[in-house]
C-alpha cells in the first residue's frame, strides 16, 4: 500500500515535470528564455561565440569533442594535483595517475564510475571543482546532443543543427542550475551536509564508540548526480549513505529527480517536431519498459534472500535486507536502483551486489536495453530515436515501402548510422567481457565466487559501456587493467554514440519533408508502440542473452547452492 | 581547431568558477545559515544521529551488525548465493540467540552505508526483554520507551517505519 502510494507520488512528479519542465526546456533550447541573461551574455562575449551563429554537424561534434578532451584534462590535473592545492582539510595526496584519469574519463562521459572511495580520496577541491562541475556539463552536454538530432527532425533543407556553446550554456544556466540550487535546500532541510569543515572526530561515553565522520559539501553535489543522471556518490555508500539521502522524502526526490529530463525531453521531441503525440509515443515506449523492470526489481528483493534463509532465518517479511537500509525498506530501495540503472545514473540507495539474483537481473538487464527507458539525460532520447529509425525501416521491409519517419525519408546512410549507434554499446560489453573473464587481470577483479563474480565482471562492462556507472560494487576496479578497460568503454560508449548521432541529425536536417501518403507508417499508434519495443527486446535479448544466462539466470537456478 | 580549444578551455574556466566554486559556496552559506544543525553533520555530544554505532552488551538497543567505520562506509557486496554471508549470518543468529534476542531480518543482514543508524520496530521489541531484563526495568516501561521512539515512515507513507538507536538508547539510559 505505503509502495503504491510512493509510485502514486512519482508519477505525479514526473507529470508535472513532463508537462512544465518540457515547456520550459523548449523555450529553452529555441532561446526564448532570457532571464539569466546578465551571465549568458558575457559569457558568449568572452568565449568569442555569436550565439545567433550556428554550426553544420561537423563543427558541432568538434565542438564538442574539444570541450569534452580539455574537460577530461583539466579533472585530471585536479586529482593529481588536489595534494598542493586549496580545500583539501583531510589532507588527502593527489590521485593515483591510472586512476585519475579512469575518474576524469567517467565524469566527463557521464558515466560516474567510481573506482575509489570518496570519503578516503577525494579533497573538497577535486569534489565541487572537477566532479560536480563535470556532473552539470556532461549532463548539459548530452540533451544538447538530443536537441540537436530533434533539430534535425525539425527542419528542413537546413545546413545547420545549432550551436554547441550556446544549447550547452543554456542547458546548464536555465536548467540544470536553478532546480539544482532549488533542491539543494530541501535536501539540507532534510538533513544532507554541506560544510567545508573537515572530518568530525567523535568519542561516545555511553558506548565507547569512537568514530572519524567524513563530512564535506554534499547535499550541492547530490542533487545534480541526480538530476543530471551522473549519479557519482560523494561517499563510497553512495545514496545509501545517511549523509547524502537522509529520509524517505529525500529518497523520493533522488528518483523523481534523476527520471525528471528524460521524461520532460519526450515533450520536448513532441513540441518540437510539431506533434506531441509523436513524443507521447516515445514516452509510453519508455513507461512501459519502464514499469516491467521495476516490477521485476521490486518483486524479487520482497523475496527472501536464500543466503539467510539458508543460515536459518526464513522468514523474512520484509524481503531481501542484505545492503539495504532501514528507513528505505526493500521495495523503495529497488525502485531507486531500478530507476537509476534504466536512467544512465548508477547511483543506489542499496547494495546491487547483494540484490536477489533476479534484482540484479533487472538492475543489469535494464542497462543492456541501451537506456532508453527513459535513459539518460539526452542519451536516452538519441538512443531510443535510433531505435524508432531502425524500427521504421524493418516496419518498411515488411511492408515493402521506403520508410519514413517524422516526414523525412529514411534511407541507408541513415539506417547505418542508427545500426552503428545501437551496435557500439554490446560490441564493447561482450568483448570486453570476455576479454576480462579470460585475462587472469580481469578474473583477479571478481569478489564473489560462482556465476555472481561472474556477473560482477558483466556488470562492470555493461556499466560502463552506457555509461551509467552503478556497479556490483564487490569488484575491485581499481587496477590498471579495469581503468583502462573501463576508460576505453565509457569513452568509446559515449562518443562512438554521439558521432553517429550527430551525422544523422545533419543528414535529416538537409533533407526535405516528404508529405504523408496513405502508405506511410503512423508512428503516433499503438502499434508504433509494440513494435518499437520489439525491436528494442529483440536486440537486447539477441546480443545478450547467453551472457545473461551465465549470470543472474544460472544464479536463480542455483537453488540451495552456494559458492 | 584552435579556435575550439580556447573557448573549451576559457568555457571550463568560466564554469569552474560559477558551478566549482559560487554554486556550492552559496549552497554552503545557505546550510551554515539556515540548517546549521544538519548541514554540519547532525552531531550531538553522543556521536551524529545520521551515522550507527557499535553497541554491545544487553544493557542497550543494538543496531545492525554494520562495521560502523563512516570512513569505509558500503555493503559488504556479499551476493545471494555467497557461502561467506551464509556462515556470517549464521554467527549472528547464534550470537543474538545467546543474548537471549529472537533473530529479525535487520539484525542479522548488514545495511547500504555500513552505518545504518536505524532499526525497525520489529528489531526494538525482539530486544525489549533481554534489555528489561539486564537493567531490571519493567518490560512495559521498555516497550513504551520503544513506542515514544518510534517514527512512523514520512507523510504516512515513505519508506519504513523505524527507531534511531543513537535516540532511543539515550531515552534508555535517562530512565531511572
Amino acid at each position: 500500500m505505503n509502495f503504491a502510494l510512493t509510485v502514486v507520488a512519482l508519477v505525479v512528479l514526473l507529470a508535472i515535470a513532463w508537462r512544465y519542465l518540457g515547456a520550459y526546456m523548449v523555450s529553452v533550447y529555441q532561446g526564448k528564455t532570457k532571464w539569466l541573461r546578465v551571465i549568458e551574455k558575457p559569457i558568449y562575449s568572452i568565449i568569442g561565440v555569436d550565439p545567433e551563429a550556428e554550426q553544420s554537424w561537423q563543427r558541432y561534434s568538434i565542438s564538442l569533442i574539444a570541450f569534452s578532451g580539455v574537460a577530461i584534462l583539466i579533472s585530471y590535473l585536479i586529482f593529481r594535483l588536489q595534494g598542493s592545492l586549496p580545500l583539501n582539510p583531510q589532507h588527502l595526496p593527489g590521485v593515483t595517475p591510472a586512476l585519475a584519469w579512469n575518474t576524469a574519463v567517467s565524469f566527463v562521459t557521464n558515466t560516474n564510475w567510481q573506482s575509489y572511495a570518496g570519503e578516503t580520496t577525494m579533497s573538497y577541491l577535486s569534489q565541487m571543482g572537477a566532479l560536480a562541475v563535470q556532473n552539470f556539463l556532461s549532463a548539459s552536454a548530452g540533451i544538447a546532443i538530443a536537441i540537436a538530432l530533434i533539430r534535425g527532425f525539425s527542419r528542413k533543407e537546413s545546413k545547420t543543427i545549432g550551436n554547441f556553446w550556446v544549447d550547452l550554456v543554456r542547458g546548464t544556466l536555465y536548467v540544470l542550475l536553478p532546480v539544482a540550487f532549488v533542491a539543494a535546500i530541501v535536501f539540507m532541510a532534510q538533513g544532507s551536509l554541506q560544510t567545508l569543515a573537515g572530518p568530525a572526530h567523535i568519542h561516545n561515553i555511553l558506548n565507547g564508540a569512537k568514530q572519524t565522520i567524513p563530512r564535506g559539501p554534499v547535499a550541492s553535489q547530490e542533487v545534480i548526480k541526480q538530476f543530471g543522471t551522473n549519479g557519482g556518490g560523494f561517499f563510497n555508500a553512495n545514496g545509501a549513505s545517511p549523509f547524502e539521502n537522509p529520509t524517505g522524502l529525500t529518497n523520493l526526490l533522488s528518483i523523481a529527480l534523476l527520471l525528471a529530463i528524460p521524461v520532460a525531453l519526450t515533450y520536448v521531441f513532441g513540441k518540437m517536431v510539431g506533434s506531441l503525440r509523436q513524443g507521447v509515443t516515445i514516452l509510453a515506449v519508455m513507461t512501459i519498459i519502464f514499469a516491467s523492470w521495476v516490477a521485476i526489481g521490486t518483486i524479487a528483493e520482497h523475496q527472501p534472500n536464500p543466503a539467510i534463509s539458508a543460515a536459518g532465518l526464513t522468514h523474512q517479511p520484509t524481503g531481501n535486507m542484505e545492503g539495504k537500509e532501514v528507513r528505505f525498506g526493500d521495495t523503495s530501495s529497488a525502485l531507486y536502483n531500478v530507476a537509476s540503472t534504466q536512467t544512465s545514473t548508477g547511483s543506489v540507495d542499496s547494495a546491487n551486489d547483494s540484490y536477489n539474483p533476479m534484482g540484479g537481473f533487472a538492475t543489469l538487464t535494464g542497462m543492456m536495453l541501451g537506456e532508453v527507458s527513459p535513459g539518460g539525460v539526452g542519451s536516452g532520447l538519441y538512443t531510443i530515436l535510433l531505435f524508432a529509425i531502425i524500427t521504421v525501416f524493418l516496419s518498411g521491409l515488411m511492408i515493402g515501402r521506403t520508410p519514413e519517419y517524422l516526414g523525412k525519408k529514411i534511407q541507408a546512410k541513415e539506417v547505418k548510422l542508427a545500426a552503428l549507434g545501437v551496435l557500439v554499446m554490446p560490441i564493447l560489453v561482450l568483448i570486453l567481457t570476455a576479454v576480462a573473464s579470460a585475462l587472469p587481470a580481469g578474473k583477479a577483479g571478481a569478489f564473489n565466487a560462482g556465476p555472481h563474480g561472474f556477473t560482477e565482471i558483466l556488470y562492470t562492462f555493461t556499466s560502463t559501456a552506457n555509461n551509467n556507472g552503478s556497479a556490483f560494487a564487490g569488484i575491485n576496479s581499481n587496477t590498471a587493467f579495469y581503468n583502462i578497460a573501463g576508460s576505453i568503454a565509457m569513452l568509446l560508449g559515449r562518443f562512438a554514440i554521439i558521432i553517429p548521432t550527430l551525422a544523422l541529425a545533419g543528414t535529416l536536417a538537409a533533407k526535405n519533408v516528404v508529405p504523408t501518403s496513405l502508405g506511410t507508417l503512423k508512428t503516433d499508434k499503438p502499434i508504433f508502440i509494440g513494435l518499437t519495443i520489439g525491436v528494442i527486446m529483440i536486440v537486447g535479448a539477441l546480443t545478450f542473452f547467453p551472457a545473461v544466462s551465465l549470470g543472474p539466470i544460472v544464479e536463480q537456478l542455483s537453488h540451495g547452492k552456494f559458492f | 581547431m584552435l579556435v575550439h580549444l580556447r573557448r573549451a578551455i576559457l568555457t571550463s574556466l568560466i564554469f569552474f568558477v560559477l558551478l566549482g566554486l559560487a554554486y556550492p559556496l552559496v549552497e554552503t552559506a545557505i546550510g551554515q545559515t539556515f540548517f546549521s544543525q544538519t548541514a554540519n553533520g547532525s552531531l550531538t555530544s553522543y556521536g551524529s544521529t545520521l551515522i550507527g554505532q557499535k553497541w554491545t552488551g544487553p544493557k542497550w538497543f543494538q543496531g545492525r551488525p554494520d562495521s560502523y567505520n563512516p570512513m569505509a562506509s558500503g555493503g559488504t557486496n556479499l551476493g545471494p548465493r555467497s557461502k561467506q554471508l551464509v556462515t556470517d549470518v549464521k554467527k549472528q543468529i547464534a550470537l543474538l540467540k545467546k543474548e537471549g534476542i529472537t533473530p529479525t531480518p535487520d539484525l542479522v543482514t548488514t545495511s547500504g552505508s555500513g552505518t545504518d543508524p536505524d532499526i525497525t520496530p520489529t528489531d526494538a521489541y525482539a530486544q525489549a526483554n533481554a534489555v528489561a531484563k539486564a537493567r531490571n526495568l519493567p518490560i512495559k516501561v521498555v516497550d513504551q520507551l520503544i513506542a515514544a521512539n518510534t517514527h512512523q515512515p514520512q507523510f504516512g507513507f515513505l519508506g519504513s517505519s523505524y527507531i534511531n538507536v543513537l535516540q532511543l538508547n539515550l531515552a534508555l539510559a535517562k530512565t531511572k
